[in-house]
Parts: C-alpha cells; structure tokens; sequence
C-alpha cells in the first residue's frame, strides 16, 4: 500500500517537473515568462500560508510582513553590506525564523477573531517598519539595485532561468510539504485544525506544533519574498502592505484549504485574473472580498475541494441511486 | 497504581472538586458514578493533565503527576477517551487510530503500532471496514468504539473512560461494556466514569460514588449495588425495578 502511493506520488512529481521543463522550454515570450515565474512565487506563499491556515486552521492576515521580511533582508545585506544573494538567503531566512518564532510565541495562545486580529496588527506595524525606517529600508521611495541571482558563473536574469529556478523551488517545497502533511506531524496539524482539546488528549504538545507551523509557514513567506527582490531588482513598502496579506489569504482559500496542490491553483487564478481583467486591478480589494465571502458561504471547504464534492455528490447520485446511508 | 488524595480542582475560583481521594490498584476495573455536573470529566481531565490548576497530590505508579503537561502523562501510559469521544471528524478511521499513537510514531516504534493497530482493528471489527471513511461518517456505537481503540493505540496501561455508554442503545452499551472485561483480562486498568451506574457497576470491581466534588461513598461494586442510598439516587431509574417494587 504504502509503496503503491510513493510510486503514484513519484509519478506525480515526474510529470509535474516534465510539465515545468516543457513550459519553460516552450514559453519564450518573457513578459510571460514572468508571469509564471510570479506564479511560482505566489504558490510559494501560498502554500506556507495553506500549511498554517488550511491544515493546522491558524489564520494570519498578516503573512505580507514575512515576505516583506525576507525581500528587505536580502534586499537591505546584497545593496548596503555587498553579500552575496546566497548569504542574504540565509540570513532572510534565519532572521525570518527568529521573529516569527518570538511573535508566535504570545499570538498562538489566540484564536478565531482575536488571532486574526493580532496576525492583522503585526502586519501593519512591519509594514510601517518598511516605510518609516528610511535609512534601512529607502523608505517610500523603495530599494534599488538589488542584483540578480547566479549560480557559479551562470546569472539567472533571463526570463528562463530564473523561472526554472523559481519552479524548481516549488517543487522542492511540495515535496516537503507533503511529507509533512502525511507525516504524523500532519495528521497532528489536521487535528490541532479540528480540536485542540482533543489534540492534547493524543499527546500532542499543540501550543509547540502550532508555534513550530507558524514559524515554516513564515519561512516559507521568506524565501517567496527572497525570490521576488532579486527578480524585480527594486523593492518598496507597498508590495508587502495589507492587500498583500489578503491577497495570499484569498489564494488559499480559493485553491482550497489543506490542499496542496491547491495553491498552484489559487496563485495561478489570482495572477492571470490581474492580468486579464484590467477592471480587477482597481477594484482589487472589493474582487478578494466577494470571492472571500462567496467560497466561505458556499463553499466552506475552499474552491477545489467545494467543487470535488459537488461532483461527488452528482457522481454518487447519478451512478449509484441506491447506497444506503450509514446507519 | 493511580492515588489520588485531597484532589480540589479550580475553573478560575469556582472549584469543582473538593477533596476526593481514591486509589486503582493494578488490573482493577473501576467505576466512578455520579450525576450530571458532580464533577467526574473534571477528575479525569485532571488527572491527564487537561486541567491546569489543581492541588492535592494524583500519584501513578509512585511518581507524581504534578505539573506533568498531556504529552508527558500520555507517555507515562494513561489515556483517556474523553466524553462526548472527541473524534477527529474529517479524518479517516485509520488515521484517528494514528493519532492515538502519536507519541509512539516519534519514538519510532512503527512496528509495534502497526501490530496493535491490527490488534485494535481485531477487537473493534467494523472499525477495519471502515478504516478509509471520514470519522465523522461513523454511526454513535462506531465512534465511540473508534474513541477506545484511538486510547488503546497509546498502548496505556491505565484506561480512562468519560461517559462511553452515552447515547448508545442497550446492545452497544453491552458491547462496549464487554470490550472493557476483556481489556481488563488481558491486564489493563480500568478507570471507569458513568452516569449509568447499574451498567458501570455490574463489570466494575469497585466503585465510588461522586456528588458535588466529593465522594460520598466508596465500596465493593455489589455493595453499592445494593446498598439503599445508591438504588435510590442512582438506580431508581431503571423502571422495570420500579415496577418491581410497586407490585
Ligand atoms: N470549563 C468550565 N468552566 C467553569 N466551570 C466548569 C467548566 N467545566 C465544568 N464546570 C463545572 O464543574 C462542575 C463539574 O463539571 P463536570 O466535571 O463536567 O461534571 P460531570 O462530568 O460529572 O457531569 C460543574 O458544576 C460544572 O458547571
Ligand atoms: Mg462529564
């Protein structure tokens, strides 16, 4: 059995990167080329955010401030102290991890409103932070200069190789995502989502899984932010302030909660739509808010999943009329 | 095996237990009755350290409980199936079972959890049936038998029960009952909490008689099944015995 799933997940995984080469190789156009790159950026995000929000059911509307968190730092150690992009990573990251882990500690013992709230706050004050410390950050006027990535002697400025890289991360983020989920940390997370009394009676420390998941989810944010600095080159407050928080949000829950491969979906949708609709773009905010209130009303499990039960149901109703209900 | 002396328990100040002392020996199966709100689910979650602020001293096995958080008590072998079961509803059978032995997964014991897993899944039949369905799917006596495997996958040596025959019908009542005798036979200890106290009594060895957060009596489980002050309070519902009695 168990083998049977890892050669279906090997599978998956093979055609899913074939997908991402193929892609790559057959896009040449660079504006969408980027595009897709942001996608693979988003998906990033999303997919920490899922990770938090759709398994272990902790919102924040606040996860702009970790990507900004991460854009700053790389952004802040490769133009003012000379690192290399590599060594900004690690350091985005690891500062990432240190001040999610120190605001977890006092935000996880929320819940409901009262943590979508404080998660909405630190978001604020990070993105006064970006705005007001002008000597680190440039203040409104933003960052410039940040310079690209490479590896060894190949730099990854051309629309290609920064998309392959980009993906290449995607990928290597859903296979550890989904060795989380399946994990017993997952099926922990899943509970924590359902009940956390019930959680501490298996001998789940709840409160440090919650701060652990809260910590990845934000790392996760980080390293999206790392990616998209050394993209644009050009970094300012705005890209990180609250529409960015729930734009992630929405992402989530249109690709649906505690789903994977729903933030590819989510990301995607929420990329091309901008794109395409140029009406969208000035109504951004009233469009997240509609489709917030719709998947919630409707469908309470997330798009994805929503729209995999109606054809459930229509499947059982129509191929099988006469199952009996569970007594 | 499990002593508990001079328990009191708080919800902030109001306190709803007030001095209770009792023991388990190894192997004993147990009831503790009492009506709605005596304050039975709050014993138990204190003594799975559920229940942050308590005083008096809950000893296992010789070692005290005191600030010992869930995880901690889990491993020290006693499990609770908690009132109302508190399943994980949108998860599969099989994987509120793994919950259960959450704490083993991370010592890496995966073989002997796959090994009472099997066992589980022998003593509760319709759980293997089941095992790719949502939880929440189960009919009442299905989920309060996947609540006592999920307890038994923490492979305790001390089990304790809130309330298990709740809103089951009699037949259930009897299955569950009769899983617990031979739970017990196979050495398990047995912590049995019950408002049914005619069904409680009649496996348990002993039993003690919970009222307002203090045990008004303690004694052989015949005994109290007939002693006067226990017909009339606790078992004066059954009708037939009321007929009985009329005639
Ligand atoms: N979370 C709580 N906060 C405050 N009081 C509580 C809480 N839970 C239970 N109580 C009170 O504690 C007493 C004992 O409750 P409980 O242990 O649930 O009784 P039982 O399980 O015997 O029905 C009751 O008076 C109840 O009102
Ligand atoms: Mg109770």
């Amino acid at each position: 059995m168990r083998g049977l799933e890892n050669r279906n997940s090997h599978m998956k995984y093979a055609l899913f990167s074939l997908s991402i080469v193929l892609t790559g190789w057959w896009v040449s156009n660079p504006y969408y080329l980027q595009l897709l790159t942001f996608i693979g950026i988003y998906t990033v995000l999303a997919l920490g955010l899922n990770m938090l929000m759709g398994y272990a059911g902790q919102i924040s509307l606040g996860h702009a401030a970790f990507y900004g968190i991460g854009a700053y730092t790389t952004a802040i150690a490769t133009v003012h102290w000379n690192w290399p992009p590599w060594l900004g990573l690690l350091l985005a990251l690891g500062l990432t991890a240190v001040i999610a882990f120190l605001i977890a500690l006092p935000m996880l013992k929320l819940t409901g409103y009262y943590l979508g709230m404080g998660t909405l706050g630190f978001g604020m004050i990070f993105y006064i932070l970006f705005r007001e410390w002008t000597g680190f950050t440039g203040g409104t006027s933003g960052l410039v200069g940040i310079p690209p990535l490479s590896i060894g002697a190949l730099t990854l400025d051309t629309g290609s190789g920064y998309f392959y890289l980009v993906w290449g991360i995607v990928v290597v983020c859903f296979v550890i995502c989904e060795r989380i989920v399946n994990s017993r940390v997952g099926r922990a997370l899943r509970a924590i989502h359902d009940s956390e009394r019930a959680a501490a009676a298996m001998g789940v420390d709840t409160s440090r899984l919650k701060v652990w998941v809260f910590v990845l989810s934000a790392v996760f944010a980080s390293l999206a932010g790392f990616l998209y600095a050394h993209l644009v080159t050009f970094i300012s407050p705005d890209s990180f302030d609250f529409i960015v928080s729930i734009r992630i949000v929405t992402m989530v829950v249109i690709g649906g909660m505690a789903s994977i491969w729903g933030s590819l979906l989510g990301a995607s949708v929420l990329t091309f739509l901008p794109d395409w609709l140029h009406v969208f773009s000035d109504y951004e905010m009233v469009v997240y808010g509609l489709i917030l209130m719709v998947v919630m009303i409707f469908l309470p499990q997330g798009f994805t999943r929503g729209m995999l039960d109606i054809y459930e149901r229509a499947r059982s109703r129509y191929s099988r009329p006469s199952t009996s209900p569970q007594g | 095996m499990l002593r508990i002396r001079n328990l009191k328990c708080y919800y902030g100040r109001i306190r709803a237990i007030s001095g209770v002392s009792l023991s388990v020996r190894e192997q004993e199966l147990i009831a503790l009755i009492g009506a709605n709100g005596a304050g039975k689910s709050t014993l138990l979650q204190t003594i799975c350290g559920l229940l942050p602020s308590w005083e008096g001293e809950i000893e296992f096995e010789k070692n005290s409980l005191h600030g010992l958080k869930p995880p901690e008590i889990v491993k020290k072998g006693i499990s609770l199936v908690p009132e109302g079961r508190l399943l994980f509803p949108p998860m599969s059978v099989l994987d509120n079972l793994k919950l259960g032995a959450y704490l083993r997964y991370r010592q890496r014991d995966h073989e002997n959890v796959g090994k009472d897993l099997e066992e589980v899944l022998e003593l509760f039949p319709v759980l293997r049936e089941r095992s790719r369905q949502a939880a929440g799917t189960l009919s009442g006596g299905e989920q309060q038998m996947l609540a006592m495997g999920r307890a038994l996958m923490a492979r305790p040596r001390l089990l304790l029960l809130d309330e298990p025959s709740m809103g089951l019908a009699p037949f259930l009542v009897r299955l569950i009952l009769d899983v617990l005798l031979k739970l017990k036979e196979r050495g398990m200890t047995v912590l049995l909490v019950e408002q049914n106290a005619r069904a409680a009594l009649q496996i348990a060895d002993r039993g003690y008689v919970l009222e307002n957060g203090q045990i008004v009596l303690e004694g052989l489980s015949s005994d109290l099944l007939a002693d006067q002050e226990v017909k009339r309070a606790y078992l004066g519902k059954d009708y037939r015995e009321f007929y009985d009695g009329r005639e």
